[in-house]
């Protein structure tokens, strides 16, 4: 299993546009993958339940993935994150 | 049913049979089932009719409205492939061996709960979201059309009990000859969206109205807020000629559009239009518009998740300048409240919004967002004829505090090199009662002003203007009006400003004379408004509409002077 915890950065948080895009690419991996904010833990390839986590801007998140493709599943979601959803200028 | 009586939203005739537009929550029992996987396969059916939907909406919208309202929709559809709701819903079907309907209705309700108790006000917002895709799947469930605006295909006259921008964002405008609604005061969504379009509307009509059949005929008189039922043979054919008057006279006043506002003996005032974005800004001029009296650019804020930056403030502002040349552009500072809630600004609820913290109030406590549209439309402003307008000005500190604000982004900008209108004229609206009645001190910091008579009526009043038990209190003509208005133009004039308006009022084809005599300078309205109130300025000489004036004020009622006005100016243009 690999797991990585980021800070959202974004400004409307984990939502609209940013929680599309990470439900997206968690969806084009195989593995199982989790996202974790306060102890509640969801399946990330869910938008509701991203959404129900209610992840502001300056959130941490864990996620974990656990399956084949689990390196790339965490390395793509970290990208996103970090490139703070494609919007960095 | 007698005929029914309303708020005349938005002027003209309209005759054809009433469409009820009823969005309501589609209606089904919670009951037992027998065939668990026949149940499951008929949910999912409906969960494929609603993704073709919402795809055909999603790219319709992002043809007609851009990408921002489009993002709407296309989250609607993520939320239709998730797996956390669809087997959520099927786990409920197998183990509780319920309907579709009521294991995707608790399901849709667990989750917007859930998501409406959140503490982050952009999640909180998207409850409304779940339930309007849980509804779309129940309707489909249920075999209930589920866009009948959008699919309107012979002209028709929609009857609602009020509609929302989500509403008419599908609505198929060419079928729509006219709007009648249950609710709703003249700023409504459908009074507004009516008058744009150029349709009659009658609005605040009560319950009432939708006790209507669907294809009953009926007559929507825009002009005097009446909706007939069951016209008859003689009222169609009074209709008609009506019609055709209008119709006449609306294209008498085309020809003259582009003719200046002058009266018989030579006076010249400016005729100018009320505009939301750049299409609009191209429309009014077709309509004749020297100008534009107030941009309001609240249309900027609306419809999106975040707030829109000074480069794309920027953008728009000078796209409408270029389309103006070298017009004069007045554009209003955001005139946002608690009536209007945006998911990325924290106003609250107000027991009055009306009277709460908005426009100007709270643009001064939220210095960035200020700023930020300051710096875009000063950038904007540069080698045009724009001017800056405050919106809900009450105080001499509040214009102080707002021009402070205008000139540190003068310097910023300054500073950073960009180039800017470095001589922008400001103006105020005279909204409230407290600035009607102090111009003379506001002058002195003020370059000019302009009556918005929406607000200006509705707290003189003290009336709510969307309250449509209070709609016979909303009256501008009423003698406090008239008299308000009478000592604001006197009291600029005698400062050395002149007088605009861009209520409303200022389109009103019966309280033009009587404005025009009381000595406006400039009047702002609506673009389809503006050839037929030229026409009526230059059917005038400012002795006639002087002593129009003058004879108005010297009346007690509201009908008395409407009566008065028509009776001098019938037949005119």
């Amino acid at each position: 299993m690999q797991e990585i915890a980021l800070t959202i950065r974004h400004e409307v948080g984990l939502h609209a546009r940013p929680a599309a895009l990470f439900v997206k690419t968690a969806n084009r991996c195989k593995s199982r993958i989790t996202v974790e904010k306060d102890g509640q833990e969801v399946n990330a390839k869910s938008i509701l339940s991203v959404l129900t986590l209610g992840v502001g801007q300056g959130a941490v998140v864990t996620i974990r993935a656990e399956g084949e493709d689990e390196m790339e599943a965490i390395e793509a979601l970290r990208e996103l994150v970090m490139s703070n959803f494609g919007e960095e200028e | 049913m007698p005929n029914l009586k309303g708020v005349a939203a938005s002027p003209g005739i309209a005759l054809g049979p009433a469409f009820l537009y009823r969005p309501l929550e589609p209606r089904f029992e919670r009951q037992k089932i027998e065939g668990v996987e026949k149940e499951i396969a008929r949910f999912k059916g409906a969960v494929e009719s609603s993704k073709e939907q919402l795809a055909k909406i999603h790219a319709r919208t992002r043809k007609e409205a851009g990408s921002d309202l489009a993002d709407i929709f296309e989250a609607h559809l993520l939320f239709l492939e998730d797996p956390a709701l669809l087997d959520g819903v099927e786990e409920k079907i197998r183990e509780e061996r319920i309907n579709a309907e009521a294991a995707l209705s608790e399901v849709i309700d667990e989750y917007a709960a859930t998501l409406a108790a959140l503490e982050n006000e952009y999640i909180r917002q998207r409850a409304v979201d779940v339930r309007d895709v849980g509804r779309r799947v129940l309707r489909n469930l249920l075999g209930v059309s589920t866009e009948p605006l959008s699919t309107l295909i012979s002209p028709v006259i929609v009857v609602a009990h009020d509609l929302t921008p989500s509403d008419t964002a599908q609505m198929n405008k060419e079928m729509v000859l006219g709007f009648c609604t249950a609710m709703g005061g003249i700023v409504s969504h459908t009074a507004i969206l009516a008058r744009m379009l150029g349709i009659p509307a009658v609005v605040g009509l009560g319950e009432s109205v939708l006790s209507l059949e669907d294809g009953e005929m009926i007559m929507v008189d825009g002009t005097e807020g009446v909706v007939t039922l069951h016209p008859d043979e003689g009222i169609v054919q009074s209709y008609k000629r009506q019609q055709a008057r209008f119709e006449k006279g609306r294209k008498e006043a085309m020809r003259g559009a582009k003719r200046p506002a002058q009266t018989k003996d030579g006076h010249r005032v400016e005729v100018v239009a009320n505009i939301g974005d750049v299409e609009s800004a191209r429309v009014a001029l077709e309509y004749g518009a020297e100008g534009v009296g107030l941009l309001r650019t609240e249309f900027l804020f609306f419809d999106r998740q975040t707030m829109p930056s000074e480069g794309e403030q920027y953008s728009t502002y000078r796209a409408i300048a270029e389309v103006m040349g070298h017009r004069p552009l007045i554009i209003r500072t955001l005139d946002i409240g608690g009536d209007k809630q945006l998911p990325y600004l924290e106003i609250g609820e107000e027991l009055n919004p009306f009277l709460g913290w908005r426009a100007i109030r709270l643009c001064l406590s939220l210095v960035d967002l200020f700023k930020t549209q300051l710096r875009a439309l000063l950038r904007a402003a540069q080698g045009h004829n724009v001017k800056v307008m405050f919106p809900m000005i009450a105080t001499l500190e509040e214009l102080e505090r707002a021009k402070e604000i205008l000139h540190e982004a003068q310097g910023e900008l300054l500073q950073e090199g960009l180039p800017l209108a470095q001589d922008i004229e400001v103006g105020i609206m005279v909204e409230t009662p407290a600035a009607a009645l102090a111009i003379d001190i506001l002058a002195p910091e003020a370059d000019f002003f302009s009556i918005g008579t929406n607000d200006l009526i509705q707290y003189t009043m003290a009336c709510d203007r969307t309250n449509e038990r209070l709609s016979y209190l909303y009256e501008p003509l009423h003698p406090a009006i008239l008299r308000l208005i009478k000592h604001t133009i006197d009291a600029a004039h005698q400062a050395g400003r002149w007088m605009g308006m861009c209520g409303e009022m200022a389109g009103d084809l019966e309280a033009i004379p009587i404005l025009l005599g009381l000595g406006l300078d400039e009047f702002s309205m609506n673009a389809p408004a503006i050839p037929r109130a030229k026409a009526m300025i230059r059917s005038l000489s400012m002795d006639e509409a002087r002593e129009i004036a003058t004879q108005a004020l010297s009346m007690t009622r509201a009908d008395e002077v409407r009566n008065h006005v028509r009776s001098y100016i019938k037949g005119r243009y």
